[in-house]
């Protein structure tokens, strides 16, 4: 193998570049990225940026000079348009082609949009900067979506004096992902905090003048952030052949095809630790998938006792308020939701969660993150639920 | 070759990924979760996870030099 392309050039491209220059490949190796930055870091971006409390340089994911011993061949600015597994080659938006012997696609996903001209969306530094410059005392923020995302986004508002009206359509924000009784604790949070919280509502237009309603009913705002999940950035291998279902799929190797890998947010894989297929947009899957993804490429078919199936235990983690949420494993799906440590309305808990009969995760709010390492383990054995969590534990869900 | 490990407790978030692949060389506060660096030329045995907790962290809060000392 002489030439191996990324395309991608954020968290799961790099992780993949570092990992395929450690294990050895010594080739031409090409990253391709759409957007004119390169390598920056997006957590912060609801966090700390839209705060102001960092400035864009901090974002690097990486010092110059660590980039530049990578030796790669950067083309940024111009978005892959087109791939062809046969003739081993992808064509870029500007029309020039690239042959490859090894391919990762590690090209993310984007904010899905509603209807209405005007809303922010907040994944790229340009759109935080944008929403940054527009937030503060005596403004009015509408976001629509009371995810992690849409929450954080919410919290630094607030903290900046900002108004916010926050609507979710959800009657419950989170609870698809953390469970009803849990997303209600984290719901609380924004009404102490003074967001004029909105549940239940459906949105049909969100433009730069406000929110409007299925009823009928328009929330005026300075400014309006769509925070309503992603798309997975998989049209351009539309007609390549590729199984394209939300997500490009893969399988317990990361390959989508011969020589061709998925990484990060954009990839489907089957999880062999759960036994289900999975797409994760949790920063620390972009990097152990690209690391995954880059050794797994690297290995020829004859040696396929050295692959390694990708069987990770998920992570993520959101800052909001004073609140730090941490949550290791599966939690989606699950059939039972236990508080393990702390209690719920004093938000300082861990609460587990089971996914048939055993240990699918656990979450954590406010709790000194070592606490968690603990279960962390037991998620990675696919400890029994019998055994990881007493009998006495409170069933909340 | 010696390796110099840096880290920027600023950008860490407490994943503690470091941790679960290099515990001889990461630790977290036991408050916070905050990294805490246990060596910082970690022997030559230890590079290897050393270089897959920086890639792995999530805040790209681990820095490495490799030093070729004359």
């Amino acid at each position: 193998m002489s030439r191996i392309l990324v395309v991608g050039a954020s968290a799961a491209g790099l992780a993949a570049a570092e990992t395929l220059r450690r294990e050895g490949f010594d080739g031409e190796l090409t990253l391709v990225g759409d957007e004119p930055h390169a390598f920056y870091d997006r957590p912060p971006l609801s966090k700390q940026i839209l705060a102001s409390q960092w400035e864009p340089g901090k974002l690097a994911l990486r010092p110059p000079a660590d980039l530049e011993a990578l030796g790669l061949d950067l083309r940024l600015g111009v978005a892959a348009a087109g791939l062809d597994p046969a003739g081993r080659t992808v064509r870029l938006a500007d029309g020039s082609e690239l042959r490859y012997d090894g391919l990762i696609v590690a090209t993310g996903v984007r904010p899905r949009r509603l209807p209405g001209e005007g809303a922010h969306a907040l994944r790229t530094l340009g759109d935080a900067l944008v929403l940054r410059d527009r937030l503060g005392r005596g403004r009015r923020l509408a976001v629509v979506g009371a995810g992690f995302l849409g929450s954080e986004a919410a919290a630094v508002a607030r903290g900046l004096g900002a108004e916010v009206v926050l609507v979710e359509p959800a009657p419950v924000p989170l609870a698809h992902a953390v469970g009803t009784e849990v997303g209600r604790v984290l719901t609380q949070a924004h009404l102490d905090h003074g967001v004029d919280l909105r549940t239940g509502v459906a949105v049909v237009e969100a433009g730069g003048g406000g929110v409007r309603l299925a009823d009928g009913e328009l929330i005026d705002a300075d400014e309006v952030l769509v925070a309503v999940g992603s798309v997975p950035n998989t049209e351009w291998l539309a007609g390549s052949g590729l199984t394209l279902a939300d997500g490009l799929v893969c399988d317990e190797y990361c390959a989508a095809a011969p020589g061709v890998y998925g990484a990060g947010d954009v990839a489907r894989w089957h999880n062999p630790l759960f036994d289900v297929p999975m797409r994760i947009e949790h920063r620390t899957n972009a990097a152990e998938m690209g690391m995954a993804a880059a050794r797994n490429l690297l290995r020829p078919d004859a040696e396929a006792e050295a692959r390694r199936p990708f069987a990770p235990v998920p992570y993520f983690w959101s800052d909001q308020y004073d609140m730090k949420i941490q949550a290791y494993g599966y939690l989606r799906g699950h059939d039972e939701i236990a508080v393990v440590d702390g209690d719920l309305s004093g938000r300082r808990f861990v609460a587990a969660y089971r996914t048939g009969d055993h240990l699918a995760g656990a979450l954590a709010v406010g709790m000194p993150p070592k606490a968690l390492l603990s279960w962390r383990r037991a998620v990675a054995s696919r400890a029994a639920w019998s055994e990881a969590v007493p009998s006495t534990a409170s069933v909340v869900g | 070759m010696t390796m110099q490990v840096e880290v920027d407790e600023s950008k860490c978030i407490a994943a503690g990924q470091c941790v679960l692949s290099a515990p001889e060389v990461f630790d977290q506060r036991d408050e916070d979760g905050i990294v805490v660096l246990l060596e910082q030329r970690p022997g030559a045995e230890l590079h290897e996870v050393v270089r897959e907790a920086a890639g792995l962290c999530p805040a790209a809060a681990i820095r490495l030099a490799e030093l070729v000392e004359g």
